[in-house]
């Protein structure tokens, strides 16, 4: 059984220094209630043109995570108390802040869930989409409206040139979010972090604006960090999962070889809960119980009170991430059982 | 837009005429202005039946009111008892009193609105504290007391400015008296900026502006700003009419020769005509500042679209 500590990077990213390199990365937030621990020594790595996907449940940690690489985390009450963000070979978390904003929006961006709330409601689509240019690149105010009109283009917006005046109330669901990818590509950055992108549209609109994204990704060969918790997305775009629970990576392998045998007792039951076509009428499989709060994380195996495998070694026992095969890692004492039981 | 215009025109009309109307019948409910001119003197009967029918105060108070208001509309606001015409004190009142509210909206704007952001940003700090506290301060002491106290300090014990405002009333004399003016709604323009700021400072299109790399003052000003300031905007509109009016205390005070001023003179000598007009030109003035703000409010909101 090879073996490697939380700390160290995971197995997959042993190539040639990558585009985002994240290690033991701690995040807490104060409350009222106390500390919360919302990233517990989280590592993973992306390489330009990968799309990788984090998985997890509300409370998970996942947006934290991306928040905290973005540079964008509500300090206080957050705090970042341990690990290294690496961009490129540099630490963020060393960086000047005047430094990390000119990374910011220009060299990676984020996409968020709702585009209608985080679209400014009093400025016209085309003025934020082109204060892009004008703050990074210091472009004219009459050009970076005509750059914004071809971002607009390139997202495929119908009748751009007149649409770029009106305000974002004024598009629907879909088009909305096409305008927060277009703002997020705008000066083409190696690293876009779409954080729940498609979750506050409509079904046939989510793979229009899922699709689009996977091109745009190909296209520029970006690194894609793709938050969601929507198993369904996941499958088609990603190249590789991280499973998250409870501010830790519990899983974390390609795509097709997460889905063909999961190696954590987590995502065996994230996927057994997927309602099947095939098995219509029977009840689904949810995972019992409920998430962890943040505020007190079991100990051992933060999972072990929900785990349909768990024996005493899981209370006592933290487990680390072994590594289970090439590029797979499971954080589970019994990652062999479950995959010679598949 | 054009016929949303046009249709807040027409309501005014009959909001304009309820208004005049009470404010007629109260003034001339009042008391005998004829009487009043006398003062402790009992009239000669044959003058006051002379002034009466001269000034129509011996028709029905519906008459009057239409008679005045028939005059109005061909710019003759009447006659004081003393035989002036209102519209000359207005000359010479009302551009003293905008002066003066100009003075006191350009403090509320520029020291509440500042305030208000930086409490705004830093609530629960000791700046937020502290500033919270002044204001509270500010909102509990009447004007006559601030007024008073910033004439007796300034003005008579230091000597720094001028206690009384000359009849011309020019701009450097009207700072204090300004600012005196402004201070009550410099303390709500304050809190009202601080809660709208704060509030939208966890907006999500703020996080956006933070992750698209822009620089503190451009999220601050250009994203948080622009849509805190909704409400402020409106407040500020509905203020102007309040000024305009307001100003008694304060004019008072510093003997100021504007629009409170005259107003105060008229209601003290039972001038009706002085009062009665003043009013209504008041009135209008509220009318359309509150469209003013309607409008502007469209302009500072896309969402609102008035049909």
């Amino acid at each position: 059984m090879t073996q490697t500590q939380a700390q160290s990077p995971p197995p997959s990213s042993s190539g040639p220094s990558p585009l985002l390199q994240v290690r033991d990365l701690h995040v807490e937030f104060h409350t009222r209630d106390g500390v919360a621990d919302a990233v517990n020594g989280v590592s993973f790595g992306v390489e330009a043109g990968e799309t990788l996907a984090v998985l997890g449940e509300s409370g998970s940690g996942k947006s934290v995570t991306a928040q905290a690489v973005m540079g964008i985390l509500d300090i206080p009450p957050g705090r970042i108390t341990g690990g290294e963000i690496l961009f490129e070979g540099r630490d963020l978390l060393k960086t000047p802040a005047e430094e990390r904003r000119r990374i910011r929006g220009a060299r990676m961006a984020m996409i968020f869930q709702d585009a209608l709330s985080s679209l400014n409601p009093v400025l016209s689509v085309g003025y934020q989409l082109g204060e892009m240019f004008r703050v990074h690149r210091g472009t004219s105010r009459k050009e970076s409206r005509i750059k914004a009109v071809e971002l607009m283009e390139r997202v495929r917006i119908p009748a751009a040139r007149a649409r770029a005046n009106d305000y974002p109330h004024q598009f629907s669901g879909g088009m909305r979010q096409r305008i927060m990818i277009a703002m997020a590509l705008a000066l083409e950055p190696q690293l876009i972090i779409a954080d729940e992108p498609t979750t506050a549209l409509d079904v046939t609109v989510q793979a229009q604006v899922m699709g689009l994204l996977a091109d745009l990704q190909r296209e520029y060969r970006m690194g894609l960090i793709l938050i969601t918790h929507d198993l369904g997305v996941v499958a088609d775009v990603a190249d590789r999962i991280a499973v998250m629970y409870a501010g830790r990576i519990v899983e974390t392998a390609p795509v097709g070889e997460l889905y063909r045998a999961p190696a954590h007792p987590y995502t065996k039951g994230l996927l057994d809960s997927i309602p099947r076509l095939d098995q219509k009428g029977q009840q689904l499989n949810a995972i019992k119980g409920l998430p962890p709060s943040l505020l007190r994380i079991p100990s051992g195996c933060s999972f072990h009170p929900r785990c349909p495998v768990a024996r005493a070694v899981c209370r006592a026992d933290e487990p680390p991430l072994y590594e289970v095969g090439t590029g797979r890692a499971s954080a589970c004492h019994f990652w062999k059982e479950l995959l010679d039981g598949q | 837009m054009g016929r949303y215009v046009i249709r807040r025109l027409l309501q005014m009309i009959p909001v304009f005429i309820g208004t005049t109307f009470l404010i007629f019948v109260m003034v001339y409910a009042v008391g005998d202005p004829v009487n009043a001119m006398f003062g402790d003197r009992a009239p000669d009967p044959a003058t006051a039946a002379q002034l009466r029918a001269e000034f129509n105060l011996d028709k029905p108070v519906w008459q009057q009111y239409l008679l005045y208001m028939a005059h109005i509309f061909t710019g003759d606001f009447g006659n004081a008892f003393n035989g002036q015409p209102v519209t000359e004190l207005m000359r010479t009142a009302f551009p003293i009193t905008l002066r003066l509210a100009i003075i006191a909206i350009v403090f509320e704007v520029v020291v509440g609105i500042a305030l208000g952001v930086i409490t705004g940003l830093r609530r629960g700090r000791p700046v937020d504290s502290s500033v919270l506290m002044m204001t509270l301060v500010v909102i509990s002491v009447p004007t006559f007391v601030t007024g008073t106290l910033a004439q007796y300090l300034l003005g008579v014990k230091w000597g720094w400015i001028q206690p009384a405002v000359s009849p011309a009333a020019p701009v450097g004399e009207l700072l204090l008296p300004g600012l005196v003016l402004a201070l009550l709604s410099l303390a709500y323009v304050t809190r009202l900026t601080r809660t709208s700021i704060s509030e939208n400072a966890r907006a999500d299109y703020v996080r956006t502006a933070v992750a698209k790399g822009l620089p503190r003052s451009r999220v601050t000003g250009r994203h948080l700003l622009r849509n805190s300031l909704i409400p402020v905007v409106t407040f500020l509109g509905t203020d102007v009419g309040n000024l305009m009016a307001g100003a008694l205390v304060t004019e008072r005070i510093f003997n100021i020769q504007g629009v409170g001023f005259q107003l105060w003179q008229g209601i003290v000598r039972q001038n009706s005509p002085t009062v009665v007009g003043f009013v209504t030109i008041l009135v209008i003035v509220f009318l359309l500042a509150n469209l003013i703000v309607d409008l502007l409010y469209a302009v500072l909101d896309p969402r609102i679209r008035y049909a």
